[in-house]
């Protein structure tokens, strides 16, 4: 751990961010919305939280409804056309704004050039602290055994496992562990939970059963939607074992 | 007709002894491939490689097709065009008439599953006979392929061991060599009495009119070249435009596929017994199928799914083929391709479910040699079903009405607070000794299975505000 880069302090820097938090953590999850901005103001960043936005429109695209899907994305588009970096303490999200929601307007429409531009700004969360910041640690401590779940969309679309990992291995005290498959599917797949209930269930069970295998008392990962999924598998097990989004794992500072 | 795939989860997911099989098996082919894609250093660009070559060759399908039957032609074969299932069928049976044969030995071809052309020759009183071990245990059992590549996956040893002792005699035993020999025996008799043989087809090379079909157990150079005549169906998509591109095909193919270097057969057929030559066929039949891919090459957001080479790698990595298996999709091709492959073989209609069978995990993407998008083209034909629907419907769907209704709320920010506060406000009627309980639409899938967090008090934002008025 000594040969981790201490703590980037970037108070004088002027950095101004906006805050894309998604529907589901805004209305369900608020305590994710908080931590991340809590760390992003631990971190000398200041955040913008533009309240004109809802969703990025990624139920119904998922589910096949693009008439729908482009609807609610014109109107992210339009609450940061003129915004600064967007960070989204969600994988799946993220995608959405920069894989698919340029896909959804003609590429040269006003649409699609600002759907692109906004795509290129827009960050996930961990990578907005590892790539974009350059720091691992946050400053927080939680001296507990921790599993990390990849979300898919953030691992396969956009590339980001390192990051996460880094950060998690940051924290003061902690004791990481892999869980077998890290990287296979919860199940949960949106719409596909409740279509193919029992089917997503079951996946999951897998997923759960790997968690346990870990040992681990915590599962990271840095979907609230995964972990929504996970975590009400868990609990209808009985099992001890808690979900943790990565943002509130990381926001375990004193304050 | 609608294939459905929901109605078939439960009893696969219960079914104890399909679950037991089916892990351990995926599990093996999974390792297996991994192991063998990781001694190549350049698979990337491989797998880049092979998807521009398939790319290429797809933008210009028409001309290589054409080379592919003059060099056919010119080496003493006959190519037969066949635009759908029905015309390949009946030139098959036509031909078997002639000649009056009796009996057909048959390899593996997915292709002859999707054209249903063992039922047509048994209909026909032509006694086809599977030739490939595992075929050879479906077409006993009367099922159809579990896998694509491995169509008796899902059977035990000891249901094997059953099967042939019922069907052919077999005194039971616990040794593998001895199932394989029963087999092996049956088959020989089949294989000297045969008439005709047919074949599926790997590659068609149109530089060469070599046909390269890959195989473990000998029984396709048997079938190629034992009887008097052979027929390989192939999809007009197996066409590869030089020989070197085998090289790099072969290579991802039996890798991604069974996890070896090189599958113990390798076939490369060049048309009919020539003068001096004391084996092979006398005539030599390539019939070339369309059945609905000059559709799907039509479609440019699509088209890429003609690449497939058909390795069921896809289907072992996809946690959803992992738990349902194969024959709970009801159709010839299972898992992400068979997802994206039936509605466009048929309509997206006639398999409304195949594209919702996902979660869009990506691991199929991840894995495919030829790297075809499949979590895309699952995207798109969402798209086009859920359109279908609402034309067909005489009332707009549930679905869809919930869907206007939720982009109607969330494209203002007063009314996504609005319906935000109001499902805070009537939750804690749902809540029971602390767990958050909605058995009714459309939560009763989930409820079923997961319990759902109960909702906090306020929203992020007017948390938030709050803070930001304390001035923290």
């Amino acid at each position: 751990m000594d040969s981790d880069p201490a703590p980037v302090n970037l108070a004088d820097v002027a950095m101004k961010v906006s805050l894309f938090v998604t529907c589901l953590v805004d209305q369900v999850f608020p305590q994710v919305g908080l931590s991340t901005v809590k760390i992003l103001d631990r971190l000398g960043v200041d955040v913008d939280f533009d309240e004109r936005q809802a969703c990025c429109g990624q139920p119904a695209f998922n589910s096949g409804h693009a008439d729908e899907s482009r609807t609610v994305a014109r109107r992210f588009l339009e609450a940061y056309a003129d915004s600064g970096p967007v960070v989204v303490p969600s994988g799946s999200c993220a995608t959405m704004l920069k894989v698919f929601v340029p896909t959804l307007f003609p590429p040269d429409s006003r649409e699609g050039r600002l759907a692109r531009e906004i795509a290129g700004r827009t960050y996930e969360l961990s990578d907005f602290l590892v790539s974009a910041l350059g720091v691992t640690r946050t400053g927080a401590r939680f001296p507990e055994a921790v599993t990390y779940h990849d979300s898919c969309h953030q691992l396969r679309e956009l590339g980001i496992g390192r990051q996460p990992r880094l950060l998690i291995q940051g924290v003061e005290g902690i004791r990481f562990v892999e869980m077998p498959n890290a990287a296979r599917c919860c199940g949960f797949g949106g719409t596909f939970s409740v279509k193919f209930a029992d089917v997503s269930a079951a996946i999951g069970e897998d997923k759960v059963d790997t968690i346990h295998e870990s040992g681990a008392r915590y599962v990271v990962a840095n979907d609230v939607s995964c972990l929504m999924h996970i975590g009400g598998l868990l609990q209808r097990r009985g099992s001890q074992v808690r979900t943790l989004h990565l943002a509130e794992l990381l926001s375990k500072f004193e304050e | 007709m609608q294939l459905r795939i929901r109605s078939n989860t439960s009893a696969v997911l219960s079914d104890a002894n399909l679950q037991a099989n089916l892990k351990p098996a995926l599990e093996k082919s999974l390792q297996a491939r991994d192991r063998a894609v990781a001694e190549v250093s350049n698979w990337e660009e491989l797998r880049q490689h092979a998807h521009d070559v398939k790319a290429h060759t797809l933008s210009r399908l028409d001309h290589y097709l054409e080379q592919l039957e003059r060099k056919v032609i010119a080496q003493g074969g006959k190519v037969v065009w066949a635009d759908t299932g029905a015309e390949a069928l009946e030139f098959i049976v036509g031909l078997l008439q002639e000649r009056e044969i009796k009996k057909v030995a048959k390899s593996k071809t997915m292709l002859g599953e999707e054209i249903h052309l063992n039922e047509e020759l048994e209909r026909a009183h032509f006694n086809p006979v599977e030739t490939d071990l595992g075929e050879y245990i479906i077409q006993l059992s009367r099922e159809t392929p579990f896998h694509i590549v491995t169509p008796a996956l899902h059977k035990s040893k000891e249901e094997v061991v059953d099967l042939f002792g019922r069907e052919l005699g077999m005194p039971p035993t616990d040794d593998v060599e001895a199932i394989t020999a029963t087999a092996r025996a049956v088959l020989r008799r089949h294989f000297l009495t045969a008439g005709a043989g047919i074949t599926g087809v790997n590659f068609g090379v149109a530089e060469t009119g070599t046909l390269a079909v890959v195989e473990n157990e000998g029984n396709v150079r048997l079938c190629a070249s034992l009887p008097e005549v052979h027929i390989a169906i192939m999809g007009i998509e197996k066409v590869v435009p030089r020989a070197r591109d085998l090289a790099v095909f072969l290579k991802l193919l039996s890798r991604s596929a069974t996890g070896q270097k090189s599958t113990s057969y390798v076939n490369f057929i060049n048309g009919p017994r020539r003068e001096g030559e004391w084996d092979g066929p006398r005539d030599f039949y390539l019939v070339l199928v369309d059945n609905g891919r000059s559709r799907i090459l039509a479609d440019p957001e699509l088209r890429q799914t003609l690449a497939c080479i058909r390795c069921g790698a896809c289907l072992n990595v996809c946690p959803v083929y992992q738990r349902i298996g194969g024959h709970a999709y009801g159709s010839t091709y299972q898992g992400p391709i068979g997802a994206i492959l039936t509605p466009q073989l048929t309509s997206a209609e006639a398999a409304p479910e195949h594209p919702f069978a996902s979660s869009l995990c990506g691991a199929c993407y991840e894995t495919c040699p030829v790297k075809i998008e499949i979590p895309h083209i699952l995207l798109k034909l969402r798209e086009r079903v859920q359109r279908g629907k609402q034309r067909l419907a005489r009332h707009l769907p549930l679905e869809a009405w919930a869907m206007q209704f939720w982009a109607w709320a969330m494209s203002s920010p007063k009314r996504y607070s609005f319906l935000g506060n109001f499902m805070r406000r009537v939750h804690p009627f749902f809540v029971r000794n602390g767990r958050m309980r909605v058995p009714m639409p459309p939560f009763s899938g989930w409820d079923r299975y997961r319990d759902l967090p109960p909702l906090p008090e306020e929203s992020f934002r007017e948390q938030l505000r709050e803070l930001r008025k304390e001035g923290k």
